[in-house]
């Protein structure tokens, strides 16, 4: 039981360092990222099925007392995340098997993938605030080759943004962390979300705006999410999927652990904040996509656009907005790696990301259409897929707690999000070819190895609409612990007064 | 003396964002070095300033006797300082490799990818 907290971690781990050690050997690091992802999604799977049937979780590394050491803890929700990733982190393996370039393989491509899915899980199992920094820096460092890995022009200048950015970023969350060390003697999560509400109230609503600031970043939430539409198409499509999967939502992951669990002394302030937020959030990225003529670019304004619903969730802050926050991030996760993977297949077909160049894709890859049409209607609400689930649960609990605005908001934007997705449909797959086609042999199939991940992808998707009711019955689960942090609490710091 | 290291951490933080409101690589380079280390100095003085009290536990006793320094927010910094470190040498040699690819060290010149 305490190895399967641990595996999620240090399988990457070993999985990086033994590709390290092949360094330029192409089959063996292949060899390494495949096991690798494949392991963890198995530990993941482990884990995952471990909480749900004995509840949350904790292990103190180095046998040191909860609030001295470093804590893992999984409750639901971190259970889910870690499973989200492990099998978005597979089926981008797979896929980079037949899409990447033999010089990006050679030079690390492999080892940084598993060092991202390392800092990806340690930031969802942390318990201690200071360790999530650390993760955090971990995924960022690998994050920042991956962007720059290649050295093309458009790369350095996405990464030099996203870099500075997520810099600035880590500067104000180190700063936060010390101040709230300075106030409340303590990181460990736990410990925290007992002592804060001794500090002054004030203090510690200073303290949360400066985290929402920094995990706001992260997050890609109105007004600071500039950085991502201008960074995240410049690098090969399956490390853009890797990022829209995981990267922003470890953002959002954050944001919903310390508004659950350390910051919620004044929800009469906080909360109404993050909904405004997320409104804002919803609404202009989904107009920056509704301008964009570039497949990639308009699928990165759709990640900021998604985010604002993980938020809502958390504004709302009650059972079913969080489940229903739960279920949009697994839901989101897949639809947009699935989006993106489908992009790069299009790229490979077609030669080119510009939509207005493309065409006629319905009847050169009708298979291909299909695997876009899931995630895209998904992603837009369509009733049977699992974007309409989601959607329901939160549209539902904003009604209920009479936030007409944002319900409103919410309908809108989706009715723009299918807009959009339309409108990819109708540039790249319906309509003709805009010049005569071009007698090119390899564009008649795509290989198997790319269309596999994404056709898993699609049938999760599909899964989750058709298996809503027990999926939510999890997803609730996972709220009723992240609303009631006792239990939380309890696990970690056990009976230690 | 909190004063004093307050004073110098806001200095900092202003130095840092200046510098980063420029257009040239170099400074927003040196911009970022400024932030992280006014943020060192930041943990260092919220988590408490005591002085010649090193944190030792005498022989014989379980636990240091008197008033002792944290030693906890040093080694938040000792943590924050490698990460730093590594951090800024990655982003040099990004800016350097930027400013290879794109023969321009004047950050308006690297707008391609927005249009």
């Amino acid at each position: 039981m305490r190895l399967l907290l641990i595996a999620p971690i240090l399988i990457p781990f070993f999985a990086a360092v033994a590709a390290l050690t092949a360094w330029r050997r192409r089959p063996l690091q292949r060899a390494f990222g495949i096991a690798g992802s494949v392991g963890l999604l198995l530990a993941a799977a482990g884990l995952f099925e471990s909480v749900r049937h004995h509840g949350i979780q904790s292990v103190q590394i180095g046998h040191w007392p909860a609030p001295f050491g470093i804590t893992l803890v999984a409750d639901l929700f971190s259970a889910v995340m870690v499973l989200t990733a492990g099998v978005v982190g597979a089926a981008v393996a797979f896929y980079s098997l037949g899409s990447l370039d033999p010089e990006r393989e050679s030079f690390g491509y492999h080892p940084l993938v598993q060092i991202l899915l390392m800092g990806v899980c340690g930031a969802f199992l942390t318990g201690d605030i200071f360790n999530l920094y650390v993760w955090f820096e971990v995924m960022l460092m690998a994050s920042f080759v991956l962007l720059a890995l290649g050295g093309e022009r458009a790369q350095m200048e996405g990464a030099l943004k996203y870099v500075t950015l997520n810099l600035i970023s880590s500067a104000l969350f180190l700063a936060a962390v010390g101040i709230l060390y300075g106030v409340a003697g303590t990181l460990n999560m736990a410990d925290l979300s007992r002592k804060l509400p001794e500090v002054p109230s004030g203090l510690v609503t200073t303290l949360a705006m400066l985290f929402l600031v920094a995990f706001g970043i992260k997050a890609a939430v109105f007004p600071l999410f500039f950085w991502l539409p201008a960074s995240y198409h410049v690098p090969p499509v399956t490390v853009t999927a890797l990022f829209s999967g995981l990267l922003t939502k470890v953002g959002v992951y954050a944001l919903i652990r310390i508004f659950t669990l350390l910051f919620v002394h004044d929800t009469g302030y906080t909360h109404p904040l993050l909904l405004a937020i997320a409104g804002m959030t919803m609404v202009t990225g989904v107009l920056g996509a509704v301008a964009q003529i570039d497949f990639r670019r308009l699928l990165s304004f759709h990640i900021v656009s998604q985010i604002g619903y993980l938020l809502m969730g958390l504004g709302l802050f009650t059972p079913l907005a969080l489940a229903g926050t739960v279920f949009f991030m697994v839901h989101v996760i897949f639809s947009k790696a699935a989006l993106f993977l489908v992009s790069g297949v299009v790229c490979r077909i077609a030669g080119t990301y510009d939509l207005k160049k493309l065409g006629g894709l319905y009847r050169t890859a009708p298979g291909l259409s299909l695997l876009f049409l899931i995630p895209a209607l998904s992603l837009a609400g369509m009733p049977p897929l699992s974007g309409f689930v989601a959607k329901l649960a939160l549209i539902e609990a904003g009604l209920a707690t009479a936030q007409y605005a944002v319900v409103a908001v919410a309908l809108g934007v989706s009715i723009l999000t299918l807009f959009s997705m339309m409108k990819i449909w109708t540039e790249a797959f319906w309509k003709n070819p805009p010049e005569p086609e071009r007698p090119r042999e390899e564009k008649s199939a795509a290989p198997r190895l790319l269309i596999a991940p994404i056709s898993a992808l699609a049938i999760l998707i599909i899964i989750l609409g058709l298996a809503a009711g027990p999926l939510m019955e999890i997803a609730a689960q996972a709220a009723e612990q992240l609303l009631h942090p006792e239990g939380y609490v309890e696990s970690v710091l056990g009976g230690i007064q | 003396m909190e004063m004093l290291l307050s004073l110098v951490i806001g200095g900092l933080y202003a130095a840092g964002f200046y510098l980063m409101l420029r257009r040239s690589l170099a400074k927003l380079i040196i911009g970022l070095s400024l932030l992280s280390n006014a943020t060192n100095l930041l943990i260092f003085t919220a988590g408490g300033l005591t002085r010649a009290e090193p944190p030792l536990v005498p022989r014989g006793a379980d636990r240091p006797t008197g008033p002792f320094a944290d030693p906890l927010p040093q080694a938040m910094i000792l943590t924050a300082i490698v990460i730093g470190f590594g951090v800024l040498a990655f982003a040099l040699v990004l800016a350097y490799r930027a400013y290879q690819t794109t023969g321009s060290e004047d950050l308006d010149a690297m707008k391609e990818t927005d249009r």
